[in-house]
């Protein structure tokens, strides 16, 4: 398994683990903006991740040289889906309580991290979805 | 890889690229507050990433890796999961249309179901041991 998918998945498993100590404190009552920053650890942190690692793994090859198509361009999509997703996770809850410049145009710029992550992603991957 | 799994991969592909930019609109929003109408775009963004991104990735992956059949290694009666195809994203369109079509949900949803079904009885026979 490459590093990078390693490094995928266990960031992966600790969205998981962060979503579900969260799960514990919406359960006993925290409010304020957790809810989006839980159910986004886990389908984005964790299922998302999880794919994005496995595919690069597994699916066909890109090419002989390149079998994975550009490792660089894999880093960067971890990169930016973890820095925009910790970024959300943090500063929702103040923008829901304290709104504030700061953290209203550090969520824009954490939400066009994401959004890059995936459209690298997808540039990275849609050629290895191929007949063979 | 068989041409329906890239089919259905690369369907998901193009929802996760759109869910994502509905997601990060919104999470702008929150952040600057330019254009409260984003919010429409909400039910397409679950829409998008939940069923057209996640689902449907799993039924390609399904469709392409689970245990063929002897001879040929056929897998199965294609015919019931292109059409599985075709509905389910039949439906995930519809269900975006839903500010103008007023049953446009229930539609869809029932769309979805179908879909569900006839991938069922098209890959039913294959969940079964390697040899068999
Ligand atoms: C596969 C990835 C994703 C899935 C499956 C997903 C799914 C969801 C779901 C189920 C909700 C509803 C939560 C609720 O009821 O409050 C939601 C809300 C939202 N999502 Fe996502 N999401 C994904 C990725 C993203 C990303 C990457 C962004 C931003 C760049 C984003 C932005 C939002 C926003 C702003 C909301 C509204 C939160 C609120 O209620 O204030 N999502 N998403």
């Amino acid at each position: 398994m490459p590093l990078l998918t390693r490094t995928l998945i266990k960031t992966g498993m600790i969205c998981l683990i962060l979503a579900l100590i969260l799960g514990i404190a919406l359960a006993l009552g925290a409010t304020n903006g957790l809810f989006p920053a839980y159910i986004h650890l886990l389908v984005f942190g964790w299922i998302t991740q999880l794919i994005f690692g496995v595919v690069f793994w597994m699916f066909p090859k890109y090419s002989l040289e390149q079998p994975r198509g550009s490792e660089a361009l894999g880093w960067w999509m971890y990169a930016l889906l973890n820095s925009g997703l910790l970024m959300r996770a943090a500063l929702e809850p103040i923008q829901a309580t304290r709104p504030n410049a700061f953290s209203g145009w550090a969520l824009v710029l954490s939400a066009a991290l994401q959004f890059a992550s995936g459209v690298l992603f997808v540039i990275n991957s849609w050629k290895r979805v191929r007949e063979k | 890889m068989p041409r329906l799994s890239v089919w259905l991969i690369r369907a998901s592909f193009l929802y996760l690229l759109l869910g994502l930019l509905f997601g990060a609109l919104i999470l702008a929003e929150k952040g600057l507050v330019f254009y409260t109408p984003v919010w429409n775009l909400f039910p397409l963004h679950v829409e998008f990433l939940l069923i057209g991104w996640l689902f449907q990735l799993a039924l390609g992956v399904a469709f392409w890796i689970v245990p063929r059949f002897g001879k040929g290694f056929s897998r199965g009666p294609e015919g019931l999961v292109w059409a599985a195809f075709i509905l389910f994203n039949f439906g995930i369109l519809i269900i975006a249309l839903q500010f103008w079509i007023a049953p446009a949900i229930l539609i869809g949803r029932t769309a979805e179901v179908c879909a569900g079904i006839l991938f069922v009885f098209g890959t039913w026979k294959r969940i079964k041991p390697q040899k068999a």
